[in-house]
């Protein structure tokens, strides 16, 4: 029962919508506007195909890997800039001035420095995205309860046992709101460092389109990019219910459940 | 100095906790501020000592220092003839605030052997010591649950476990009580006293309840207001067997809670220094 309301809860607005769009575009003939019908022919023939090894496994590839790369690199430097005062102290200022820069103005300066390649891609998607991770684990870090901290001191449990035991775990629901704020971000970043200088990728694919006034076919390009996104959320939304079992439990008993 | 006026130390053997000229001063803004400003006292195997006080006594910054985790001013704080600098193996400590000192993210079970782990238990033993101090209070059958999942009561008696499994030379436990409903209090009052002499423990324990100091202890201290010194030092004579509803009937419990009762008053007004005579 409580699955069929779920399908029900997601697919019952976008079903509306697209009846609607279907009955709205009947007549329509203009060659900007997508129908639903030949924009679904269009997504199957051009995004299902070969395009897909071609062009989008690599698109996600790099993806996953800025990704990965982006929270890793940001708990590592978060916990360790959260733990020590005199680190967060020196680099306050810089990090204010880093995340404030929008990381696709680096593509023209990387695409000189690194060259057009691949890890000029993933590390733009690394320079957007390991902000959202850095603060978030930094706030995390900081905010952990005194009274657990005091806890942790009394029973011994110090370095390396502190950070698995403790650090990580209490900045845990920090740190994945930091992930999911990145998640958004990687995908634009993504599609902008392909449309820049790329041989493969959906962004470039997308642009190739657009170049050729292929207009139902940049349409399935950008459907292709929505489905994308809901996917990856949903990888993040089970992640997240896994490690974060404790925090909505303790969040449910606080609130008098 | 109020020590040693009973003759404890002369039949107890050794001394598990010493604290000696211990004091704090608070450097701030305004200027320096004197929290504590001598305190003196021993602790014997085997003792039960309760420490009461009106509140801002500096009972919370004298526990912090014994536990390591407040550096003192001046003085010294020694376990077990070890001098204490920083969180010294072989102290528990129990908080005030059981919500907050159990990790919400381990089961009971995990919370409780954490220490274990940490000092490096075997496996087997560790278990076996995990199940014990947990049915010591009553709760082997939470093993799995996680600390949310419990009434306040039971949190605070899985800390009372993690404390009770570790095997203190001696367990500290800051006000451990004060956040319970009263029912609950009287329960886990006579839990500690249970565990206490089933494991024939060492315990300090901070209160500002005087009923509680006077039910609990085999000797309360009272502290002054701050800056805190030691105020008086009263054995409590009452039979080891104690019972919420006989033991609190008794004229001599009542004796006692008068005479504490009186020293807390006094104290409120009684500012950095011991009181020279008191009333018999």
């Amino acid at each position: 029962m409580s699955i069929l309301k779920n399908v029900g809860y997601w697919l019952g607005l976008p079903i509306l919508l697209i009846l609607i769009w279907y009955f709205a575009t009947l007549g329509d003939v203009s060659t900007f506007v997508p129908r639903p019908l030949p924009l679904w022919e269009k997504f199957a023939s051009v995004w299902l195909g070969e395009n897909i090894l071609t062009d989008v496994v690599p698109s996600l590839g790099r993806l996953v890997l800025g990704l990965a790369t982006s929270i890793v690199l940001g708990i590592v430097l978060g916990v360790l800039i959260g733990s020590i005062r005199a680190a967060r102290w020196l680099s306050e200022p810089l990090l204010e001035f880093l995340r404030a820069i929008p990381s696709t103005i680096m593509i023209p300066v990387l695409l000189l420095i690194i060259g057009m390649n691949d890890q000029m891609r993933i590390t733009v998607i690394v320079l957007g995205c390991l902000w959202p991770v850095l603060l978030n684990t930094i706030t995390g870090v900081r905010s952990i309860d005194e009274v657990l901290s005091n806890s942790a001191k009394v029973y011994g449990i110090r370095g390396w046992k502190r950070v698995w035991h403790l650090v990580l775990p209490g900045a845990s629901p920090s740190i994945m709101a930091g992930v999911r704020q990145s998640l958004a971000v990687g995908l634009i970043l993504m599609v902008v460092s392909e449309m820049f200088a790329s041989a493969n990728g959906i962004g470039t694919l997308i642009t190739n389109f657009q170049n050729r006034v292929a207009v139902p076919e940049m349409w399935s390009g950008v459907l292709l990019l929505g489905i994308v996104g809901v996917l990856l959320s949903a990888i993040l939304a089970l992640i997240q219910k896994g490690v974060l079992k404790w925090y909505d439990g303790l969040k449910a008993a606080s609130h008098g459940n | 100095m109020a020590t040693d006026t009973n003759g404890i130390r002369s039949i107890r053997g050794d001394v598990r906790l010493h604290v000696e000229n211990l004091s704090k001063t608070y450097h701030g803004r305004a200027g320096a501020v004197e929290a504590v400003r001598s305190l003196t006292f021993d602790l014997h195997q085997g003792e039960f000592a309760c420490l009461v006080g009106p509140s801002g006594s500096g009972k919370t910054t004298l526990l912090k220092m014994i536990s390591g985790l407040l550096e003192p001013t001046g003085g010294i704080v020694a376990l077990d003839g070890k001098r204490v600098q920083g969180p010294a193996k072989g102290l528990a400590v129990v908080f005030q605030e059981y919500a907050r000192s159990l990790f919400p993210w381990m089961t009971v079970e995990a919370n409780v052997e954490l220490p274990l782990k940490t000092a490096g238990v075997p496996k087997a033993e560790r278990k076996a010591r995990v199940l014990e101090a947990l049915n010591d209070v009553s709760l082997g059958h939470a093993l799995k649950s996680y600390p949310w999942q419990l009434s306040g009561g039971m949190q605070q008696r899985v800390a009372i476990a993690r404390a009770v499994a570790s095997r203190p030379t001696v367990l500290l436990m800051d006000e451990p009580f004060a956040a319970v409903d009263a029912q609950t209090r009287g329960e886990l009052e006579d839990l500690v006293r249970k565990v206490w002499r089933e494991h024939d423990m060492t315990i300090l324990f901070i209160t500002h309840d005087i009923d509680e100091s006077v039910y609990l202890g085999s000797r309360v201290i009272v502290l002054s207001s701050s800056p805190t010194v030691i105020q008086d030092d009263i054995a409590v004579d009452l039979p080891d067997e104690r019972d919420q509803i006989s033991t609190r009937a008794l004229p001599r419990f009542a004796e006692l809670r008068t005479q504490v009762y009186e020293e807390v008053q006094f104290a409120k007004t009684n500012a950095g220094g011991a009181r020279v005579e008191r009333a018999a």
